[in-house]
């Protein structure tokens, strides 16, 4: 099962409660958590893994043979990103604007096209002592393109891995995938959620928390995917998150209250667990609501 | 040779336009003979990579230099290559029609950029 915590507007709470949701589940599940906020992944400062591997991801970009080229311009007239230009008797790539689409090689007449990978961030896995294993994406600096680091991420180990149990295959645990999505609704988010079977919403109760959790329902909903919402920093605003959810039929699974112990535990790397075991149970209530109503 | 100038609106007398990869239109001119032909930007709404898509066009055109307020790393990087004369309106604190731009060029008091006039804009 795949499960994504996405909220919109960053800074909500989303690797406070995929946290939390990983180390409860890692009690019944074998539970690989995803940290897809590939601009700053940040779930392994509070979950401290013993960093294992780490897979460097590239995108493909072309190179041109000049011996060959001869500036006919139908690369750049083929591209869909402006990546390409075709002025002065030769070819400029632009590698920044490139999406790898493939376009240019397939089309140039003389074969003086081809692709070259380009490293473009890293995956970085490793287990936690609570025997979660963590994976992050890590684009790389003045990188622009975070989606070729989030796919690869998605794909981490490798695309059977996905269903067979990623270790102990001897026991009886199922996977358990735990996605932390990137804070807003544009094309990571979208990617993200995609293959999920459920989603938790994480918001809080201000105007630009319910803003935000708007605009990511919307997307929840066009993939039409179950989602339950989880209202973090319970008291730090009026806006009416409880009155939105009944509207559009989300079940508000938990909440936490706004609490100094718990900003100051986080902030000093500790996840909300360990600062506030007695959220266990609720936590657990969560996960179990979730995997019975997607399995049901 | 061929001058273009970056336009808000469709003739010579109409608001210059300082974005050179976003502008509406440019104004392709032949200072001698004052003949102007106007050329809609296609690379306007680009969602990126206006300014190499505003290059090309201008190069395919057979512009030897060009007048707009700013020019980011990619297009400068394309006209540079096209062989194309970026030049620079200066800062001032009405918008100019195209007509004074081509004045000023006559002039030849305009600056020529030697590099990007800013970081791109791509990856926000």
């Amino acid at each position: 099962m795949r499960l994504v915590v996405a909220s919109g507007k960053g800074g909500t709470g989303k690797t406070t409660v995929a946290t939390a949701l990983a180390q409860t589940a890692a009690l019944t599940y074998a539970v690989r958590l995803l940290d897809c906020d590939v601009e700053a992944p940040n779930a392994a400062l509070s979950l401290h893994p013993q960093w294992s591997s780490a897979v460097t991801v590239t995108r493909p970009v072309p190179r041109v043979d000049a011996t060959r080229c001869t500036a006919c311009g139908r690369c750049a007239e083929v591209c869909q990103f402006n990546a390409l230009a075709v002025v002065g008797g030769g070819v400029l790539v632009f590698d920044d604007l490139c999406h790898g689409c493939g376009r240019c090689v397939w089309i140039c007449p003389e074969q003086a096209m081809h692709e070259e990978p380009l490293a473009v961030g890293q995956i970085d896995a490793g287990y936690t002592p609570d025997g979660i294993l963590l994976a992050q994406g890590l684009l790389r600096i003045g990188q622009p393109m975070g989606m070729p680091v989030l796919r690869a991420l998605k794909r981490w180990p490798t695309a059977a891995a996905l269903d067979a149990p990623f270790s102990d295959a001897e026991s009886a645990h199922t996977l358990l995938e735990i996605r932390d999505a990137p804070p807003g609704a544009s094309c990571p988010v979208v990617e993200t959620l995609r293959g999920a079977d459920a989603v938790i919403l994480v918001t809080e109760p201000t105007a630009f928390g319910l803003h935000d959790l708007r605009q990511v329902v919307g997307i929840v909903q066009e993939l039409g995917l179950p989602a339950w919402v989880v209202i973090n920093r319970d008291g730090i605003g009026t806006a009416p998150i409880a009155e939105y959810c009944a509207e559009q039929g989300l079940p508000i699974a938990l909440r936490i209250p706004l609490e100094r112990r718990l900003a100051e535990a986080l902030a000093r790397g500790r996840p909300l667990l360990d600062a506030a075991p007695e959220y266990r149970p609720a936590v657990q209530t969560l996960l179990e609501q979730i995997v019975s109503g997607v399995a049901a | 040779m061929k001058l273009a100038i970056s336009m808000t609106g469709e003739s010579l007398d109409a608001p210059f336009d300082a974005r050179f990869g976003r502008a509406a239109q440019f104004c392709l001119v032949e200072p001698e003979s004052g003949v102007c032909e106007l050329v809609a930007n296609p690379a306007r709404d680009a969602s990126g990579g206006a300014g190499v898509q505003a290059a090309q066009l201008l190069a395919s055109q057979g512009v030897t230099a060009v007048v707009s307020g700013a020019y980011g790393p990619k297009a400068w990087k394309t006209l540079h290559a096209a062989g194309i004369r970026a030049l620079l309106a200066p800062d001032s604190a009405h918008t100019p029609t195209g007509r004074e731009m081509l004045e000023q060029f006559c002039a030849g008091t305009l600056r020529e950029a030697d590099a990007a006039s800013h970081d791109g804009h791509h990856g926000g």
